[in-house]
């Protein structure tokens, strides 16, 4: 027995396709109860932070509720039907995380976050050096995964430092170099010199799909396409695009693709790592313990077949299956509807700061070549600033360096300021946003037009 | 917005004492992790007085005034004096609100009490302070264990 969710908010009158209607905006918002409070002295909420976290709908929350007060128990053991059902439970959200980007259910590893699963990556790299390490895997695939001194690994000068940290140390751990392409002022990948760049010596080429402050949409298929010609192995950084673009593993061709659960409506503490099955099969764990073993002997264990060779330890259950009714959620709305809706509001905010001088936007100018965020600056007032009077009228922002200080260093700014939207956000807040943003230079007697 | 007092904004607009100065005893740099800002802070002693300090600071205008504030307050004084300057403010700025600060005691630091209302912008108030104790520190001047426990952490 599993509990079966109903998890169809827009979808529970006819949908049309195209941006969502205030009417279907509505009923979402509906469905997000901390939508409904208000913050300081009364204010309603507009919260434009879902690119740090997403708010949860009830659907969410109660699933994880219902898996708790209903089904609990350890998985993958125990001979009683609790353990039989929280298995059930588990690997039935593994099926179903796995068809919302489009990958078979063996294919996805459930980590603590993002992070975890670009690191499990990264580890497989360095792990895979070690005597034995590799025994028995497909040699072609073996020689994917060694890496060492001459090796190169190339990430972007946009990356999140979850996608940057990782590979710089793997590069050390290794003696292999760290590579980077660069950002244009435009904030797009400067692909003037890939060629150059990702070469025979390149073993892995890990970049952002959607930058998470810039919000550009990565050329995927041009990257992919050259870290193929050079057998290079790709990582995706899907942190800022599952939520928000209809993504398909296999459309994307990449190697391995990460995100997060909290930016897509579902739990804190799950990230999703999806992997090819023939490197996954390959690869040598990162976090060693229970549940990832086949036989464990004092002189030494073998480890089981992904998934579970990579989920060491209690795995994250509870939230795995909220994450998966997250996914019905979504589907639900349709992520081609997301889609638009989330252009739409680009395209108001990109608009309404355009006609602010004082303004400057960080990143492409059109919302079609964007997603999710806009970052940018206001003359001579410092990002802490102005999130703190967007703060006063309810607005709340992400103001600092977002996890990506060199991308900040490259487009000559300390910090920026970042609105960012979700399917629940409406014309009307980008114009409450607008119009607080109004009283900065005010505050600060910044000249407007300077 | 109570936080953004005048005498805040014209601290961050003209910061007093600004700039990095010769000679001095010890230079320390400090980083707010979470945005970024960052003080670059030098310190003259001449006996236990406070006979200079000079800085750079790039950050929010909070912290910037705070830097200007401190400047004012401690250059001239002894170091003793100087720390129980930080130690009023510190206490104002953790106080949630209830405490409104002493005016002879902190100056123009009267001025970020609304700052204690705000825990994420409390950072921002403190980064020059905890530059300035670290730097007395290195300078070789003689800090009560009392006031040297409460230093707030080096975020460097």
């Amino acid at each position: 027995m599993t509990t079966t969710y109903d998890a169809a908010p827009a979808a529970r009158e006819g949908v049309s396709g195209g941006a969502l209607t205030p009417a279907e905006v509505e009923r979402i918002r509906a469905d997000f109860p901390l939508l409904r409070r208000t913050v300081r002295e009364q204010r309603p909420l507009v919260y434009l932070d879902s690119g740090a976290t997403s708010q949860k709908p009830t659907v969410v929350l109660d699933a994880e509720r219902r898996f708790y007060e209903q089904h609990n128990a350890a998985v993958h053991r125990g001979a009683h039907q609790l353990a039989e059902e929280a298995t059930d439970e588990f690997e039935h959200a593994r099926e179903r995380v796995a068809r919302f980007v489009g990958a078979g259910v063996g294919e996805v590893v459930f980590t603590k976050n993002a992070t975890e699963a670009i690191n499990l990556v990264a580890y497989a790299f360095s792990n895979a050096g070690f005597d034995g390490a590799l025994e028995g895997a497909d040699p072609e695939v073996a020689a994917r995964l060694r890496i060492g001194p001459g090796d190169e690994i190339v990430v972007t000068e946009m990356e999140h430092h979850a996608n940057l940290v990782p590979w710089q140390e793997l590069a050390r751990r290794t003696g292999a170099t760290l590579r980077w392409i660069a950002i244009t002022d435009d904030g797009e990948l400067d692909l003037s010199d890939l060629e150059e760049i990702v070469n025979e010596r390149t073993k892995v080429l890990a970049f952002a799909h959607v930058s998470n402050v810039l919000g550009t949409i990565n050329p995927v298929r041009t990257l992919v396409a050259r870290a193929k010609a050079v057998g290079a192995l790709t990582v995706l950084d899907a942190c800022q695009s599952v939520p928000h673009l209809p993504v398909d593993v296999r459309d994307l061709d990449v190697d391995f693709l990460a995100f997060s659960g909290h930016k897509m409506f579902g739990p804190l503490g799950i990230g999703v790592l999806w992997g090819r099955p023939e490197l996954l099969a390959a690869m040598p764990p990162f976090i060693t313990g229970g549940s990832m073993i086949e036989t464990v002997r004092m002189e030494g264990t073998t480890y089981a077949a992904p998934p579970q060779r990579f989920e060491a330890g209690t795995p994250v259950v509870a939230q795995a299956v909220a994450l998966a009714v997250a996914c019905d959620y979504l589907d639900a709305i349709g992520m081609e509807r997301v889609r638009a809706h989330d252009a739409e509001l680009l395209r108001v905010l990109l608009a309404g700061l355009a006609e602010r001088p004082w303004v400057r936007v960080l990143g492409p100018l059109e919302a079609e070549q964007r997603s999710g965020a806009v970052a940018f600056e206001v003359d001579g007032v410092h990002p802490h600033d102005v999130g703190q009077v967007l703060d006063d009228a309810g607005v709340a922002v992400r103001t600092g360096h977002h996890c990506a200080w060199p991308l900040h260093r490259r487009m000559r700014v300390t910090s920026s300021s970042r609105a960012s939207v979700a399917a629940y956000n409406t014309p009307e807040e980008i114009q409450v946003f607008l119009q607080a943003l109004d009283r900065v230079p005010e505050v600060f007697g910044t000249a407007k037009g300077a | 917005m109570d936080l953004y007092q005048e005498l805040i904004l014209e601290h961050s607009k003209r910061p007093q004492h600004a700039g990095l100065r010769e000679p001095f005893d010890a230079e320390t740099h400090h980083v707010n992790t979470t945005c970024g800002d960052e003080v670059t802070l030098r310190v003259r002693l001449d006996g236990d007085r406070v006979a200079d300090v000079s800085y750079d600071a790039i950050g929010c205008s909070i912290s910037v005034a705070s830097t200007s504030v401190l400047a004012e307050e401690v250059i001239g004084h002894t170091v003793a004096e100087a720390m129980g300057t930080f130690g009023a403010m510190r206490a104002m700025l953790t106080s949630k609100g209830q405490d409104a600060g002493d005016e002879e005691q902190i100056g123009d630091g009267v001025a970020f009490a609304g700052v204690a209302k705000y825990p994420a912008r409390v950072k921002c108030a403190l980064l020059s302070w905890s530059a300035f104790t670290d730097a007395l520190v290195r300078a070789g001047a003689t800090i009560s264990t009392d006031h040297q426990n409460q230093t707030v952490g080096s975020t460097s």
